[in-house]
Formats: structure tokens, sequence, C-alpha cells
């Protein structure tokens, strides 16, 4: 399948944190295409299910999880003729200043998030970042009018075309977590020709950004013997260290530590590796801030593991990454969903000093 | 003791294998049946002497706080995160052990003769510290070592008189007395004992455990805050050696169940055992994630006080430990369903 | 209906500490709901039920209030406090406090290091008159609320735990205005809302409804200068919640209540509240997922012992539940 009109379609949708109807339309004109049933749950998480061939019912299942909701604004108050707004999910306020924007009140309003000219502050203000509660956005509307179509509480989304850049790098809003999204999609296709004995539940989750809270309730109503989440990770880029980032263009990063099931680790690393699909490795020390970390600790616990998606510039508009590392995170998935026996041991075993415990 | 093999046993949260096992061995003959489930806890079953379907489960934590490598600099110097919540204050020039092979490696520190005096008050953050194996490139380092290797603290159990000292009493003491219960087991109810993991990284262990064993009771052991040494002001030391287990009524996590408090209290009044309440309103445990299964779980945390937990050495009493293993043995004997049955 | 809050607000019940509030309560609801238990958290849950047509809904509103614990008797006999849920020093230094028992103490503060600074917890003490610790009649683990009479300043009403008694209120009294339902309702008055949701997590768990609505204060943008800036303000009627710190209200939910305030000719606001949340988080993400909304009160000062809320905002509140509980729910 063509991955950059399908990531271009999904990043250029809207769907903040539990307003996800639109880009829920887009994933599900892809995926029902390739599952055997789609439906919604009560959150709004998208589930698709492509059925296993192993005749022994019932069948196994994976759960895979990307989250399709953006981080975006919200109104807060009509003030004079401009919008006072908060967040939904996490910004950095430093890269909203003069940021173009899509208010989306009875009918979509382009606007821009203004600032006072430099030229009217002092040098102390100039220095310092604007808070948050004294930005405002300007839809060029007088204050009659635009409460007409706008009222408390209506999304705002970041205003931000898909752009290709070198070197099969492209840059858009909403990767963090469309491209995983496209990942999967990029799995279900492989697995229309590839034989898997395995139940796929492939979820396209919401409000990931708000909490996990799409992962907690359609992990809960799936009970996977097994899941992977896939998420953006950082890639190395000014500012960020080597401990907290891995490499664009070298793969999808298979993350390592406490919310990782040790076997589901082994397996991912042993696939890549037999079938040379570039991996790296990320080392996470506690709960992953992704939807593995709600998934490991719904129910009795789920054997759980995490591709991450190298990408530059996380939540800004300009994230950037390679299509060539959402394709490969595709293959991983599907070959290895594809090596799955309907008996493989997820039983734990403890590792003894002889085997090692380390990575 | 068995506190020392499990003080001196490697488990940073996310690779508690040589607890576990430990655990494993000192437990299987006195219990039915042990499983362990996804998250690496172990569960472990024994049928009561009464109250056929009345479930008790008594948790304690196998993970430590401790390190994990990222990378090595071109210089072979290791890189680290941390694992839980270790006070950045306490690494400076202390030793760890790295992986399987326990490879020591010492955190690097600047000679005081080359520190400037305002450089001197500062708390050097975590992520600028660098652990030297003794490699000398990059190259050299990287062969000793597989990115995300976990590693703890080096420090020996050892026996100072009344006190012992060691790494990860949080919470191996817990460990240790849970342990000991299951030795003097059965009770009159069906008993789970429950050693978890990752306690450190968001009671991730417990939280599952709880879920699937859903009991109609819990006690969580730990090794606790005990800040008993001297102070300028005239301020809670939350436990204290010497003065017996610590009750906890309340933490950031868990309000503990009135009617499992008055419990412990009644039993150690009516059987002599000396008790403290523990400081209200500081630390987590495990009680925090069992009690909000499902429906709900009445919990109560008992805890053996320890000095300096979260650095390289901890300290504790041992008759805390043994008041602590006494305490917990006579209540739970005293442990019936009319207990939890009624809300007040 | 001011009786009934001001009897309330006026009950001791700091989180985890719930059960004269409970006992109040109970009192208040007797004979007006077909089963009524408490559950393993303390949660109180009066079950109203239906024609058997409708869906399965779970109303909550919580009766703990922030609070503090003795953490120390000092030799002198002066208490030293942690905070239950969030408590603001600022809000609370020389008020008083109300213990279990009845004993009152004022709350003083030590020299600060530099005189504006807001005083952290550590440097308050309580006072309740001891001149040791032997001779004080309050020990360690004991706890207390802060403590306000209610007083009406014209149509509104000023007490301490508006937050969320007048949410208490609100449910008692749709559960005496409420003729007939199609639904199983489920007024669930909540514990240890403010220290986590955790009454409401496991009281949803165990009812697992088809439909969930808190009902809880909001803050409201119309005093001078406020720390947020927000549309919500008294006399505006209650607030239906869009978002919160915790949670977005399901959009069909919310839109489901809006659509009843306007058939029903009920004021009413949309609120986005920046900091803070309710027991709507906690339900909403219960087992496979609820749709759940919110009903909020908007309310002045929350979390000082002077929480204001508008009379005519509580009784359009309490309309609008009747209203949406009257009907079929539009999904």
């Amino acid at each position: 399948m063509e991955v950059t009109p399908f990531l271009k379609a999904l990043s250029e949708a809207s769907g903040v944190s539990g307003y996800e109807d639109e880009v829920r339309g887009v994933v599900q004109g892809t995926f029902a295409a390739l599952a055997d049933q789609v439906r919604t749950d009560a959150m709004g998480n998208l589930i698709a299910l492509k059925r296993g061939s192993g005749s022994q019912e019932p069948r196994r299942r994976i759960m895979l999880a990307g989250h399709m909701d953006e981080i975006g604004l919200i109104v807060t108050v009509i003030e004079k003729g401009f919008l006072r707004f908060t967040q939904v999910g996490g910004f950095d306020v430093r890269t909203l200043m003069g940021q173009q924007v899509v208010v989306h009140g009875r009918r979509e309003l382009p606007g821009v998030i203004g600032c006072r000219p430099p030229h009217v502050l002092s040098r102390e203000e100039r220095n310092k970042p604007v808070p948050m509660e004294e930005l405002f956005i300007d839809v060029g509307l007088p204050k009659g009018e635009l409460e007409k179509v706008v009222q408390v509480g209506d999304l705002i989304t970041l205003r931000r075309p898909f752009t290709e850049l070198q070197n099969g790098l492209v840059s858009g809003k909403a990767f963090d977590d469309r491209a995983a999204v496209a990942a999967i999609a990029v799995c279900l296709d492989a697995l229309q020709t590839l034989q898997h004995k395995w139940d796929v539940f492939a979820v396209a989750t919401v409000q990931e950004e708000v909490g996990l809270r799409g992962a907690l309730t359609s992990t809960y109503g799936i009970a996977p013997d097994a899941g992977i989440a896939i998420d953006v990770g950082f890639a190395s880029q000014p500012g960020v260290s080597e401990s907290h980032s891995i490499e664009l263009n070298k793969g999808p990063a298979l993350a390592f530590g406490p919310n990782i099931h040790p076997l589901m680790f082994e397996e991912l690393k042993r696939v890549a590796e037999e079938f040379e699909i570039p991996v790296q490795v990320e080392v996470a020390p506690g709960g992953t801030g992704t939807d593995a970390n709600a998934m490991q600790i719904t129910r009795e616990g789920i054997p759980t593991a995490l591709l991450s998606i190298p990408l530059r510039n996380m939540h800004t508009p300009v994230e950037t990454l390679s299509v060539k590392d959402v394709t490969r995170t595709g293959r991983l998935l599907a070959t290895f969903i594809a090596s799955l026996e309907p008996d493989f041991d997820l039983a734990w075993k403890p590792r003894t000093e002889q085997e090692g415990e380390g990575a | 003791m068995i506190l020392e093999a499990l003080s001196n046993a490697f488990g940073p949260s996310g690779c508690e294998d040589q607890v576990c096992q430990i655990v494993i061995d000192a437990i299987k003959d006195h219990v039915d049946e042990y499983r362990i489930d996804h998250l690496g806890n172990v569960i472990a079953f024994r049928k009561g002497t009464a109250n056929p379907g009345f479930k008790v489960m008594v948790a304690a934590h196998m993970d430590e706080v401790g390190f994990m490598i990222t990378h090595a600099d071109e210089s072979g110097m290791l890189h680290f995160v941390k694992v839980g919540g270790i006070d950045d204050r306490t690494l400076p020039a202390k030793v760890v052990r790295i992986g399987a092979k326990r490879m020591p490696g010492v955190l690097v520190s600047k000679p005081v003769h080359l520190t400037l005096r305002n450089e001197r008050n500062k708390v050097i953050p975590s992520d600028q510290l660098v652990i030297d194996v003794g490699a000398t490139s990059r190259a050299e380092a990287e062969k000793l070592f597989t990115k995300g290797e976990y590693a703890v603290f080096d420090t020996a159990f050892e026996e100072w008189g009344e006190l012992v000292k060691g790494k990860a009493f949080d919470d191996r003491v817990g460990c240790a007395v849970l342990v000991e219960l299951v030795a003097r087991g059965p009770y009159p109810f069906d008993f789970y004992p429950v050693f978890t993991t990752m306690e450190e990284v968001g009671l991730r262990g417990a939280r599952v455990a709880g879920y699937s064993v859903m009991p109609d009771a819990a006690f969580v052991l730990e090794g606790t805050i005990c800040d008993d040494g001297p102070k300028d002001k005239d301020l809670s030391p939350t436990t204290e050696v010497g003065k017996g287990p610590a009750i906890s009524v309340m933490d950031r996590s868990v309000i503990a169940d009135r009617r499992l408090v008055r419990l412990a209290l009644e039993t150690a009044e009516a059987e002599g055992i000396p008790y403290q309440f523990k400081q209200p309103g500081k630390g987590g445990t495990d009680a925090g994630a069992i009690h909000l299964a499902q429906t709900g779980v009445p919990t109560v945390p008992i805890s053996v006080p320890s000095r300096y937990i979260h650095s390289p050495v901890s300290v504790l009493g041992k008759s805390d430990f043994d008041n602590t293993v006494r305490l917990m043995v006579s209540t739970l004997q005293r442990l019936t369903p009319d207990v939890v049955a009624e809300r007040d | 209906m001011k009786e009934t809050i001001r009897k309330l607000v006026e009950t001791f019940g700091p989180s985890g500490y719930e059960h004269q509030v409970s006992a109040l309560i109970k009192q208040e609801i007797a004979d007006l709901a077909d089963e009524v238990r408490t559950d393993t958290l303390g949660n109180l849950i009066a079950l109203k039920k239906g024609d058997g047509t409708g869906k399965k809904i779970m109303l909550s509103a919580h009766m703990d209030e922030i609070g503090v614990i003795v953490s120390y008797v000092d030799e002198k006999g002066f208490l030293r406090i942690n905070p239950i849920g969030g408590v603001r020093t600022l809000y609370e230094v020389m008020g008083r406090v109300l213990f279990e028992d009845g004993t009152v103490g004022v709350i003083g503060v030590e020299k600060l290091d530099k005189p504006d600074q807001i005083p952290p917890m550590d440097k308050l003490y309580v006072d309740v008159g001891a001149t040791s610790r032997q001779d004080c009649p309050v020990k360690l683990g004991d706890v207390g609320c802060f403590w306000q009479p209610m007083v009406e300043v014209g149509d509104y009403l000023t007490a301490k735990a508006m937050d969320d008694r007048i949410g208490c209120a609100v449910l008692v009294q749709a559960m005496r205005d409420l003729e007939s339902t199609p639904h199983d309702v489920y007024f669930v008055f909540s514990t240890q809302e403010e220290v986590g949701l955790r009454g409401a997590m496991t009281s949803a768990y165990g009812i697992k409804p088809d439909l969930g609505v808190a009902v809880d204060v909001t803050l409201s943008g119309d005093t001078p200068e406020p720390v947020v800036k927000m549309a919500t303000a008294l006399g505006k009627g209650p607030a239906i919640k869009v978002k919160d710190g915790g949670m977005l209200a399901t959009p069909w939910v919310k839109d489901w209540m809006v659509k009843t305030a306007e058939a029903n000719d009920i004021p009413y606001q949309l609120e986005v509240l920046v900091g803070g949340t309710t027991d709507a988080r906690a339900i909403q993400t219960t087992q496979a997922g609820i749709p759940t909304g919110c009903l909020s009160i908007p309310c002045r000062y929350v979390h000082s012992p002077s929480e204001t809320v508008g009379y005519q905002d509580v009784l359009n509140g309490v309309r609008l539940m009747v209203a949406m509980l009257s009907g079929p729910v539009e999904m």
C-alpha cells in the first residue's frame, strides 16, 4: 500500500482527544478493507478484527494499538472579538505564538494565535515566553458575529499541511501517533497475503494524550493474550541527549524495561534479525507514557511490547519522521504476527544468572 | 536470616528474577501452589483451616530502585537512567553492580580540590553523572554491557549488633516477613501470599495481582520511612527504630481500612507487642493499587521502620523485624470474615 | 432546599471519614429509594428503579471534603498536620479546624523565611489550647475538617464543603422531585474523591452502568482578576461540562444534557475547567468504557472555608437533573 498518501490524510484530518470523529472516518476507510470486522466502542476506539487461520477455538488474540487522537486546544472564554483557550494534551507553549489554527465552531474557521508586536514590549517582556492564559486566537470576526459561530468548549486544531522534506523525511502535525496508525495499516495490508494463526485486533485508540484512556478501556474490552503498542520515540536532534533518544531512519525502536514483557521483547528482536528488519533499542525505566503502559496493567496483566517510530519535534506541528521507518514498523508487526504459533509460550520464567537479565 | 539473601539479591524494577527465585525456594514447601503472572508477580495459595472462600492477600514487593545503562561515551564511561525514585544526592562516589555478571562500576565524582565553592552546594542531577567500569574507549565499553542492562547499588548485608545494614530493605524486609508468615501457616482463611514486582515504578505488579486475586482483605508489608535521626526542629520522625511495627492509618496512596487497623491495634495490645503509628500522609505503597481493585478491597499497610530507604544503604532493627512477624501472625490468626463484613 | 444544604455542609466528613455524612443522607433519602447499600469503600448507593424500558444510569456526588490529619503532637501540645486532598495553606491559615469529637483548633503559622511567602504546610500547626503532649485531647492520626457555618449572602450560599455536599444536595432533591423514570438510577454518594476519585472507581466497577453523570462544583471566572479566566459565572445556571483537567465529557452525553436544558427552558452554561476534575473521570474509564458527563454547580472560592454558590443555579441544577432522568436518553 501507499503509505505517504495515507499518512498525509491522517495528519491533515482533525481529531483532538475526545473528538476523534473526523480522523476515525479516515482510519475506518482504510482499515475496513483490510479486516473482517470493524466496530467503534463506547469511548470511540476503532477496533478492527482480522481473524487468524488457526482452527482451534478460541484462537489467541493479539492487540495492536496506535492512538489517533492529537493534541489540540479548546475555547475557554470569548473576550472582545478574540478567543481565549487552554490545551487538550501537552504543549510547549513557546511553539504556539504565531501559529495558524482551525477553530471548529458551527463551521470551520481559520485563525491565528496572535501576539503583541515586539515593538511595544519592553526588553524583559520580549525575553519571556507568553503563558497560555495570555494568548488569544484571532479569526477575523467581530464579537457579535463570532458569538454566533463559536462557543465555549469548541475544539481548535493546528493548521499545518503535510510537507515532504529531503531523503524521504516528511513533516506535519499529529504524526504522534497517526504514524503508528499508518504502520498498523501497513501490517494489516501485509497480512492479506501472510498466513497468521492468532486473531489480530488492530485498534486506533482515542484519548491517549489525556491519560491513555482509550487504551485502558479497549484493552479491557478485548482482553487480549498479548499486546503491542506503537507510538513515536524521541529521535536525536539538537537539545535531546543520547540517553533519551533513538535515530531517524534506523527502523523502529523496541522498548526495553519494566513496562515490557521480556519474552515479547526477545521474540520481536529475533524476528527482526531473522527477517533483516532494522531495529534499535529504547531504554524505558518505568511506565512508558504510551498505550503500552495502560495495556500492561489491565485486568490480570497483559504481556506487552512497545515499538517506537523515531520522531523529531514531538508535540509540535512540524513533527518529522522517515516514511521508511513507518513501513519497517508495519513489516515487523506483520512478520511477528505471522510467526506466532498457537502455543507460543508467554509464561513467565525467571531468568537465571547464566541466561542473563540484560537486553 | 532470609533477609540477608534477599537484601543481597539483584532485583531492580523489571528485573526481579533473582529475588523471585529465592522467594520461590523459600515458600514452595509451605504453600499448596504458586504461579508467576504476566508481570512477574509470584502469587501463591494455601488453603485455610477455616472459613473457606474467605480470601486474604498479604503482599510485599520484590523490586528495589536501581539503574539502566543507556550508552557509553567516547571515553568509555557509561551513562544511565534511574529506575524508581533515587535521591540524586546519594549517588556521587558510590559503587554499583551491573547486569548478570554483576560487573562493578563506580559513580565518578570530581575531586573536591578541583571544585569551586559555589559548585559544592549544588546537587548534580543524575543525567550528568557517569559510571566508570574501567573501560578506555566506547568500543571497549560496548563489549561489556547491552543497552538497557540493569544495575543496583553495591552494598553487602551486615549485622551490627541489634541492627542490620544492607541495601533494598524497602522492600526485602517485607518479603522476609512474608516468607516467615508463610512458614508459620496455615491460617483460618484462604491465604494468598503475593510477592509483587515494579512497585517502585508505579505499583504495577500490585495492580494486576489485586485484580486477579480479588481478596476480601489485604495486608501490605513494607520497609518504611524512618526519619529518627537528629534534627534541629521538634518534628515527626515518621517512624522510629526499636518502637515496633508501624501501622499506617493513611498515606498518599491509601486510607487504611479502619476495621483492619483496629484489629492490628487490638492484637498488639492484647499480645503485648510494641507498635507505633506511621506518620500519616507520607509515602505510598502497593496498598494504593490493591485497595482499588474491582469493587474495592479493605487494606492496611504494616511496615518495618527502615532508615535511609532509596539510598545505597539502609538500616533496621532486628527486634522490629521479629515484632512485625509476631504482630502479623497474631493478627492473621484473629482475622475472621465478620471483621470486614459490616461497614461501620 | 436550603435546610438540607445547611445540614450537609455543616457535617464532619473528610476523605475516608464520611460516615456522619452517609448517616445523614441515609436519613434524608429514607423511603425515596428501592434499595440502599454501602459498599467496601463506604460509598452510599441508593437505587431508584425505573419501568424497565430505560438505561442503567449512575449519578455520583462525593460526600468527602478536604481536611487534615494530625501527623505529630509536639511537646507543648501543638499539632502538626498533613493535608487530606488538595489543601491550600493560603486559604486556611488563621482559620479553624473541627475534629471528629468536636474539638476546635486554630491554624497558626511559624515565622516564614520570606514575609510574603505562601506558608508551606510544614510551617503550619494547630492550636487546641493544650499545654503539653499529655493534656492534648487530640492525638496522632486524628482527622479534622476546616470549619465555618453556612451563611446566606443575598441569593448566594457560602459554607465549607460546598464541594461537594452541594452535589449531594442536588441528588437528594432530585430523588425527592423525580416522579417517574424509565431508567434504573443509581444515586451514588461517593467517598474519597478528593484523594483520587477512589470511591467512584470502585462503585462504578460494581454497578457497570450504561451511562454516568457526576454532579460536582466547578470554578467561576466572575470575580476580580481570577486565577484562570473562565466564562462560567454564578447566576447563569448550572454548567454542562465539556472538559476539565482530567477528562473530556462524552460528546453525545454533553449534547443530550444541552438539548434537555433547552427543551425545558433551563438556563445553562458550557464549562471548560483548566485545573481540577471529578468522579466523572473515574467513571468514564471503568471496564470497557462508559459514556459519561458532568453537571456542575459554579462555585467561587473552591477549597476554602467559604465556598460560594448561587441558590438559583442549584435549583436549576436539580430541575435539569430531574428532566434528564424523566425521559429517554438520546444517544
